[in-house]
């Protein structure tokens, strides 16, 4: 599979999916004016990959911060991992964010895939 | 010349940082948040409160760059949007108005006072419901803003609308938040 590989700017975040080194990453800052449309490459990928994933995928989530429309489309993203067989979610936060802790806590309650927390 | 001095106190007097008056788009959105950003940095607000104001702010702006729109009633007379963030000893205040149809009022206004009959586990709970049924519109919201914006800042968003004339009205909206 190609590699989906985003610069982050200032109000679209870094994404990395790499099936060959296992790396699944999403950093920075989400404040697309048009979210659906950002993140429909990263839904397209993931719907590639679910049909053929690596025994196991850690799934990393580093937001420093994103807008609510980011959050819908987060949300979809976070339900095409439940397809993916052995998908993980590595939700981090900086220490003082309590906003963001308590946000990737709402997704955990919103999808069925395992969420593990740790502050950066 | 007086206007200037003129304006001038009064956003002294008000506290106000930042006011920008035009035509919103996401390039403006930017730069009055890097421009806020830079003002609390300076300041060396706390990242916690730095966050709050950030992500209200951004929710209040983009609400303007999708929704508003300016209202030209003649060569003289054009309502644009207008945004504003002050900052006093326990608060800071961001506050936005636009114009907007007056049959649009009512259902905005139901929406708001929702989010305020709520407390903290409601908000939660609207937004969590509201996430999961939600599509993204065409304009681009998830219409999660305000709800966001209450959970956000801990306190009621206050609201208020001006009538124009017979088709439109005047949206201000502003949004505290404490710095304890």
């Amino acid at each position: 599979m190609e590699i989906l590989n985003l610069e982050g700017t200032e109000d679209t975040p870094k994404i990395i999916l790499d099936k060959a080194n296992g790396i699944f990453e999403i950093s920075g800052r989400s404040l697309p004016e048009d979210s659906s449309e950002f993140y429909q490459p990263v839904l397209d990928w993931l719907q590639a990959y679910a049909g053929d994933p690596n025994p196991s995928s850690e799934f990393v989530f580093k937001l420093e911060y994103f807008n609510t429309a980011s959050s819908k489309l987060i949300l979809d993203v976070l339900s095409k991992l439940e397809d993916i067989s052995g998908a993980k979610i590595h939700w981090y936060f900086h220490e003082d964010d309590e906003d963001m802790e308590e946000a990737g806590q709402e997704f955990s309650e919103l999808v069925e895939v395992s969420f593990e927390f740790s502050t950066y | 010349m007086k206007y200037v001095y003129d304006l001038h106190k009064s956003m002294r007097e008000q506290n106000l940082i930042l006011v920008y008056e035009g035509e919103f788009t996401q390039e403006i959105t930017k730069s009055v948040l890097a421009m806020a950003e830079r003002n609390m940095d300076s300041m060396g607000e706390e990242s916690t409160i730095k966050r709050k104001v950030f992500n209200v702010m951004v929710e209040c702006l983009q609400n303007i760059v999708k929704h508003g729109e300016g209202y030209k009633v003649d060569e003289s007379v054009n309502y644009d949007a207008v945004f504003m963030i002050g900052k006093k000893n326990d608060e800071y205040v961001i506050a936005s108005g636009n114009p907007l149809h007056n049959a649009d009022v009512v259902k905005l206004k139901t929406k708001l006072d929702q989010v305020n009959e709520l407390d903290k586990e409601g908000l939660k709970q609207l937004y969590k419901d509201i996430i999961k049924s939600t599509t993204i519109s065409e304009k681009g919201g998830a219409g999660l803003g305000f709800v966001d914006m209450a959970r956000k800042s801990g306190r009621k968003l206050e609201y208020e609308f001006i009538q124009i004339d017979d088709e439109r009205s005047f949206f201000a909206l502003r949004t505290t938040i404490g710095r304890e």
